[in-house]
């Protein structure tokens, strides 16, 4: 057994490519067949129509989805509505992230910097569920925590809805944006700073012409999460959203009565998602990540 | 010259304390306008503390710092006439090197035109025409040593900071830079502080040196008076090498170089016996190693001799080049 393995080392030590091959075999399988399988009869799906009396799903080539979708006034709303939450989300992420990443990253002390990265990260260990069903009763107007505690001082829930969805999400999707703007703080050095400062900077000026441009890759790092975990999000809408709805809740609808009509729709996100990357790809922000 | 000197920058009774550490303890120091300052001193010794202190990256916990006689001790680093050249060059990565250069001018809204002119002028003096579009990481390290200088030098400050600035470069450029660097320091006229832990590059630069250990100054003069009249031992230690000689039952202190040997020649009112142990070739001079007949061991480095090792030889010196301390 020894020998067949070290003559089949020996072998492929002088075929680098064969080596090569083997090595990305099984990840290479999983993006073909699970990851791209799946987008691809997702597309395929979303030309496809139903029978409307029975609703079995006819294979076939028709633009009548797209068509639906875009000519119904009610989707484009949906569609607008959730960039709208996607982008609200990804501001606040960031507008909040940023100093909490860098107090971690440049202010607290090296030991506290450990535990606040626990801290950030513990939220995590939560099931998903469990926090938005949490909000819930924080939101609940009335009898909800936020109104019991804050009513007194006259601010009041916002309730369930729009508001409800982009604070829920936010906090779900936090973490996910202050690590990568962390991580890259951390590898900021700290002279540059010094060096801004010197040379005659405020700190807000250093904060823009220095410390964002160099922070920009991990900014975008951590939007691409919470961007795109909003724009396919549906549960939180569901839970906390009222009435309101996303593009996830109506792909969820749809699921069981218009299959094709539903991958018509989650063509979405997708689409977006990859108009974002376009953009960011153009920035020039990817290469340096 | 000392006398008529201006005192551009006046440090008095300062501290600083990191933890149970006493990074500085107690310094007091005046630098003359115009003069080329150099700390040196071994690392943790606080001559880097007091550069970022004068700089305003740290704040003491005592005492005071005046420039041009105003007292900045509380003052943020933006608005003291002083600039800094980092060890770690901290150039801008995201900007090419003009822009870097132009980053201080652009703070202060200088206008675009003299702004320009400024920085070229700049480049030009650091001999670095013609790379102000190219991004610091496509330089090399003694390149980007000239636009941390550049960037610092444009904005026109009463006093230049330089942290242990030359540290990261080989020895060949090193030793081109130290002259550059003085030839510049005398061209624009700017006081220099000097951080290192070179002596070398203290005793080559400097028109003063202040030695530093354990956040204290030991000694402060010219690099002759520190090389030839140490203070104390850490100073005749740390800068140079000495001989540590029992010489008719006293303890002197004396330079290698100053010792002859030789097989019958005396040059020297001290003379002392002893057989050539080693001799070391190191170019321009050479290491001999004498046992001497009281039990001493003793360098001497001079030019090669015609020696072989086992030659009884004759040490000898002038005694007034021995130091006490």
């Amino acid at each position: 057994m020894g020998r067949v393995n070290n003559s089949l080392a020996s072998w492929m030590h002088k075929r680098p490519k064969v080596r090569l091959l083997a090595l990305l075999a099984a990840p290479g399988l999983w993006l073909v067949i699970a990851y791209l399988g799946a987008l691809g009869a997702l597309l395929i799906t979303a030309f496809f129509t139903i029978n409307n009396f029975t609703g079995d799903t006819i294979p076939g080539f028709s633009l009548g989805n797209f068509h639906d979708m875009v000519t119904d006034p009610a989707y484009r709303n949906v569609m607008f509505r959730t960039l709208g939450i996607a982008l609200s989300v990804t501001l606040i992420c960031s507008v909040i992230a940023i100093p909490m990443a860098f107090f971690m990253a440049k202010v607290a002390k090296p030991r506290s910097q450990k535990f606040l990265v626990a801290l950030v990260l513990t939220p995590l260990w939560a099931s998903y569920l469990v926090k938005i069903y949490a909000w819930r009763s924080m939101l609940e107007p009335k009898t909800g925590v936020i109104d019991w505690l804050l009513s007194p001082l006259g601010i009041h829930s916002p309730g369930f809805g729009g508001p409800a969805i982009i604070i829920g999400l936010s906090y779900l999707w936090l973490p996910y944006m202050i690590l990568p703007i962390y991580a890259g703080l951390e590898r900021l050095p700290n002279s540059l700073l010094d060096a801004s400062g010197d040379l005659g900077a405020h700190n807000f000026y250093t904060f823009r012409k220095v410390i964002l441009p160099l922070i920009f890759p991990s900014l975008v790092a951590g939007s691409m999460f919470t961007f795109s975990l909003s724009l396919g999000d549906y549960i939180t809408a569901q839970i906390i959203g009222g009435k309101l709805q996303m593009l996830g809740n109506v792909v969820y609808q749809n699921f069981s009565i218009n299959l094709p009509f539903a991958a018509t729709i989650a063509t979405i996100p997708v689409t977006i998602m990859a108009l974002y990357l376009w953009l960011v790809r153009r920035t020039g922000a990817l290469a340096s990540l | 010259m000392r006398e008529s000197a201006e005192i551009t920058v006046s440090i008095r009774n300062l501290s600083r304390s990191f933890g149970a550490i006493k990074a500085v303890n107690h310094v007091d120091l005046d630098i003359y306008s115009g003069e080329f300052l150099t700390l040196l001193g071994p690392s943790g010794s606080g001559k880097t503390t007091v550069l970022r202190i004068i700089a305003g990256f740290e704040k003491p916990d005592e005492g005071t710092i005046h420039l041009g006689g105003k007292d900045v001790s509380q003052l943020p680093p933006y608005e003291r006439d002083v600039n800094t050249v980092f060890q770690d060059y901290a150039l801008f990565p995201h900007m090419n090197v003009l822009s870097n250069i132009e980053y201080g001018l652009r703070v202060q809204r200088i206008e675009k035109t003299e702004r320009k002119a400024r920085a070229e002028q700049a480049l030009e003096q650091v001999r670095l025409s013609g790379y102000g579009d190219r991004k610091p990481a496509q330089l090399s390290g003694g390149q980007r040593q000239r636009v941390a200088l550049a960037r610092a030098l444009v904005n026109r400050p009463s006093v230049l900071l330089l942290d242990e600035p030359l540290g990261a470069l080989d020895l060949k450029l090193r030793e081109q830079m130290q002259i550059e660097l003085k030839e510049l320091q005398r061209e624009v006229g700017i006081t220099f502080i000097f951080v290192t832990h070179d002596q070398e590059e203290a005793l080559t630069m400097s028109d003063r040196i202040a030695v530093f250990n354990q956040g204290r100054i030991e000694q402060i003069g010219t690099p002759r008076e520190i090389y030839e009249n140490p203070q104390s031992a850490f100073v005749s230690e740390f800068v140079g090498q000495t001989n540590k000689i029992l010489f008719e039952g006293k303890r002197i202190n004396i330079r290698p170089e100053f010792i002859s040997v030789s097989k019958s020649k005396e040059s020297g009112d001290r003379t002392l016996t002893g057989l050539l142990k080693d001799a070391i070739f190191v170019g321009a001079s050479t290491r001999f190693l004498v046992d001497a007949e009281n039990g001493e061991q003793v360098i001497s480095v001079k030019p090669l001799e015609d020696l072989s090792i086992g030659d009884s030889v004759i040490l000898s010196w002038e005694s007034k080049k021995e130091f006490l301390a």
